[in-house]
């Protein structure tokens, strides 16, 4: 890790300063992934604003009759919130799904929004990467690429976003709201992430200086029919493969409304309203399903290790809305 | 409850780097102001600066948790903490769980179930299975293994360590 200097922050207008300043700084909450990446050299920040002793700690009601999110806190205080296990057990389930107990402690909801792609070669300064350094290459395109992404890719990247917490956080049609050095302003979830293009060193569209205070989560959290299906290596601590969040409203066995977000195959959440409204006004069964999942992986590509994941992610669409749908019935 | 001032900088500081921090930490409930550079892992503070050796440098990533640690009673990965940032927090390593000979019923478990082999990982297994019976949301034994799989065993002690956690669960919770 490089050497760095420290501050902690006591108003949010002075953490914005700090880092808006130096090109150099870096907010600081949970730590557990841009810690990791420093002691990778992937990070090298001049210093460290650390802002964790901000005033963003709540779990509240928002005007629009949903639950505001403070951003730092925890993932796992967020993932057993009374409000949040009732109102929005998507979102609580995404959360237990990921990481570890350890690190759901540290990790705020704020910071993960902010989690960098686990590509192999984003993390290895021995080999290009356009992500971590622009115009050297990308190695994965051509190299092994296992975890990496079928939809949205662009010739200089193939990463995926990580987070399990983000795929419920767009199928609930969340929004963030930032404070920067221009004032606030609130970003819609689907414009949160960015696809690759030409400038994959950005994953999001937050400016420099601009920090997260809160999530909104609209009133409708489909806590009667949803799920969270995660693939992965292992049964437990490992990032998806394929994951697909659901959330349907129906009415008897009619769909009124339908989301679906898949994890794992892009460089964002991956939302397709299109492929939803297929649903609208639609028997639940799994011959609907299927269509669904057609048009949500429309233009899949896969890149050699990859390229089960298109077969694997048409299943999961369909046994994750099979799953949602059979909830009302128990 | 003791208090040790370090008036030496306890990092290797050279001339031009940034400046060192003062924190205040309670350390197995022994106060401790000390002089830390920034970017001092609370892993390395423990292990390098204050002879808690208990806690083990596994990975040094997070991925591991042989570093497992409680924070104000929550478990956390030492090795991903800064030190500057816990200032004026409670901090419990494995050394902190028994009162005096009395080991803590976690730690009593481990030993009657066997539940390690090498016992690199053990400290943070312990640490991590007070954490989970703090949180309180473990009730079956795959909610055990799911809430500890934060743990790595090298060694495969698993089916031990799922029993001892059970056991120490038992004791702790009795109504559970």
């Amino acid at each position: 890790m490089n050497s760095f200097s420290y501050t902690r922050a006591q108003e949010v207008d002075t953490a914005v300063r700090e880092v808006t300043q130096d090109k150099a700084a870096k907010f600081i909450a949970g730590g557990t992934n841009i810690l990791d990446l420093m002691k990778e050299n992937v990070e090298r920040p001049d210093r460290l604003v650390d802002i964790t002793r901000l005033p963003l700690q709540q779990v509240e009601s928002n005007p629009e009759g949903g639950l505001r999110l403070g951003a730092l806190v925890s993932n796992a205080d967020t993932a057993y919130h009374p409000e949040v296990i009732e109102r929005y057990p998507l979102l609580s389930k995404t959360i237990l799904a990921g990481a570890s107990a350890q690190l759901r402690n540290m990790a705020t909801d704020g910071g993960n929004l902010f989690q960098r792609t686990r590509c192999y070669y984003f993390y290895d300064t021995a080999t290009p990467c356009n992500k971590r350094e622009p115009g050297s290459g990308c190695s994965a395109i051509n190299g092994y690429n296992r975890i990496h992404a079928i939809l949205g890719t662009s010739e200089q990247c193939i990463a995926t976003h990580p987070s399990d917490m983000c795929v419920a956080l767009a199928a609930l049609d969340a929004v963030v709201n930032v404070k920067g050095p221009e004032g606030e302003r609130q970003i819609k979830f689907e414009d949160f992430h960015r696809l690759p293009g030409n400038e994959p060193q950005y994953d999001n569209t937050v400016k420099t200086g601009e920090i997260v205070t809160s999530i909104d989560l609209p009133a409708e959290g489909f806590a009667k029919n949803y799920t969270y299906l995660k693939l992965r290596d292992r049964a437990s601590y490992a990032f998806a493969l394929v994951s697909v969040a659901v959330g349907l409203d129906l009415d008897g066995d009619t769909v009124r409304e339908a989301r679906v977000a898949l994890g794992g195959v892009a460089h964002k959440p991956w939302r397709k309203p299109e492929a939803e409204a297929l649903l609208k006004g639609q028997k639940a069964t799994k011959e609907n399903f299927r269509k669904v999942a057609d048009a949500l992986l429309q233009g899949a590509k896969g890149f050699g290790s990859n390229t089960f994941k298109i077969e694997l992610a048409h299943r999961a669409i369909v046994r994750a809305l099979v799953m949602a749908t059979e909830m009302k019935k128990k | 409850m003791s208090s040790k001032v370090l008036t030496e900088p306890i990092g290797d500081v050279a001339v031009g780097l940034p400046p060192l921090q003062r924190v205040t930490l309670t350390i197995n409930g022994a106060e401790k102001q000390l002089e830390v550079a920034p970017w001092t892992s609370l892993l390395d503070l423990l292990r390098e600066y204050l002879d808690l050796t208990g806690t083990k440098k596994g990975c040094d990533h997070g991925q591991c948790g042989a570093c497992t640690v409680l924070v104000d009673g929550k478990r956390i990965n030492s090795c991903l903490t800064l030190a500057v940032m816990k200032d004026g927090c409670e901090i419990t390593t494995v050394e902190g769980l028994s009162k005096g000979d009395q080991l803590h019923p976690v730690q009593e478990a481990f030993i009657e179930h066997d539940a390690f082999q090498c016992g690199y990982c053990t400290p943070g297994q312990i640490c991590s299975a007070v954490g989970l019976i703090n949180e309180g949301h473990a009730k079956t034994t795959d909610d055990i293994r799911e809430l500890m799989s934060g743990n790595i065993c090298r060694c495969g002690a698993y089916p031990g360590i799922v029993a001892a956690v059970e056991q120490a669960l038992k004791v702790c919770q009795p109504n559970q």
